[in-house]
């Protein structure tokens, strides 16, 4: 493999892991904060919402693949093994993980950030706002979760994404390709630079967490 | 005179623990201690005069009030971040809340650590700390439970002046303390809790010099109650 591929393909897996991580972020984060003020969501909730967390990457691509098959419900929107159809099933992974992380950081300070809030004549709806504040590492710790998760997906990604060269390849599916085709040293370098990534990434959010 | 705050006919349950207090009027400027052994109900009366708990029967009349908690949270910002945290919840521009707070750190002795985090004060700073955050909302009413609890001579006698001083501009003060001398030194007026019943109410110096009820007795003596 080229090094003007390998560096293509790696491209391509930050991109994808990094918007999806960012598209699940947003309906995460307020759901995480939204059930940490509510008590934490009960204990169906959390306990859907872990669950959520043990999803099985192939089993969310097969259902995802379903839906935009061109015969599926979603199929007019001709997604399927395009970057953003991995985008999609990467984000519907890290959705749960994110959400999960932000509601157990966020329920250690929502008692007394309300607390805190209220006694200074502050209203309700001003807790909100505070405790996702106030949670601000949590938010890190989370996004380099759901960051780590997508970027190592592997199952929903060939499924949907279908590992198409130089348009949906990344780096999970070529280290998949180059092991099975016994060019051993492409698949080691393709698994350092994977690795680097992560490193990166999530280097940069415990800096973030560091303020 | 017209009572800053009027507490009227409350009772509050929480697990087996009953608190009623059938009138409890507060007059701007102000310091009513609010005197009783451990459990007696001091923290739950200032929770519900400060509207953070709602109580089963009766209600709390009267202007805004600020609430200084036993252990007060921090925020994890800066020390003049938190100071000025109150005032940016009233609306108050970010410019304006920052120098108003500069002002009283300056007070509590806290201006040269008002850039630094504020997790990184001692416990006696941050109780400073909150104080006045506390005192720099605009309220009528201050709440304070047991707010020098954990403070060194020096820091007490720097409270007790800034709390002297808000009572002199008007605020009443609402102050739940274990220390007698406190009370003596401060108070106007005193509510003696026990077991979430108001036992006696008075002017401080007719109930330091002469309680009338054996359990306010037994207390002000150091014996414990059953």
């Amino acid at each position: 493999m080229e090094a003007a591929e390998l560096w293509e393909i790696a491209w391509r897996s930050l991109w994808v892991a990094g918007v999806a991580t960012l598209l699940a972020a947003l309906p995460a984060v307020p759901l995480g904060l939204w059930l940490a003020l509510r008590g934490g969501g009960g204990a169906w909730g959390r306990m859907l919402l872990y669950a959520g967390m043990a999803l099985p990457p192939v089993v969310v691509g097969l259902f995802l693949y379903l839906l935009l098959s061109r015969s599926g419900p979603l199929g007019f929107l001709g997604l399927l093994y395009t970057p953003y159809a991995m985008v999609l099933a990467e984000a519907i992974l890290a959705f749960p993980l994110i959400a999960a992380f932000v509601l157990s950081g966020a329920r250690a300070r929502v008692e007394e950030v309300r607390l805190l809030v209220r006694s200074l004549g502050g209203t309700e709806a001003q807790v909100f706002p505070t405790l996702f504040w106030e949670s601000r590492r949590t938010l890190a710790a989370a996004l380099a979760a759901g960051f780590g998760g997508a970027i190592s997906e592997v199952g929903a990604a060939t499924l949907v994404g279908g590992d198409i060269r130089h348009h949906t390849r990344v780096l999970t599916t070529a280290i998949v390709v180059e092991t099975r085709k016994g060019e051993l040293e492409a698949a080691l370098a393709l698994g350092m630079v994977l690795m680097g990534i992560a490193l990166l990434v999530t280097g940069l959010l415990v800096i973030l967490e560091r303020e | 005179m017209r009572p800053v705050l009027w507490a009227k006919g409350l009772f509050h349950r929480h697990g087996t623990f009953r608190l009623e207090v059938e009138d409890l009027k507060v007059y701007p400027g102000e310091i009513l201690a609010v005197l009783g052994p451990s459990g007696s109900g001091k923290t739950t009366l200032l929770r519900l005069l400060a509207g953070l708990f709602q109580p089963e029967r009766g209600r709390v009349e009267g202007g805004r009030a600020a609430y200084l908690p036993q252990a007060p949270p921090l925020l994890r910002r800066s020390v003049l971040e938190n100071a000025a945290f109150g005032l940016r919840l009233q609306g108050v521009a970010k410019r304006e809340a920052w120098e108003r707070a500069r002002r009283l750190l300056a007070r509590v002795g806290l201006a040269e650590k008002a850039r630094q985090p504020a997790h990184l004060l001692s416990g006696g700073e941050a109780v400073r700390l909150a104080l006045a955050r506390t005192l720099l909302v605009e309220t009528e009413v201050l709440l304070l439970d047991e707010p020098t609890a954990s403070l060194d001579p020096a820091n007490v006698a720097q409270v007790e002046a800034l709390l002297a001083e808000a009572a002199l501009e008007g605020r009443a003060v609402i102050l739940a303390t274990h220390d007698l001398f406190q009370a003596k030194r401060l108070a106007k007026r005193v509510v003696f809790l026990y077991l979430g019943q108001v036992v006696e109410e008075g002017e401080a110096k007719a109930f330091f010099q002469n309680p009338k009820d054996p359990r306010t007795q037994a207390f002000l003596q150091g014996r414990l109650l059953p």
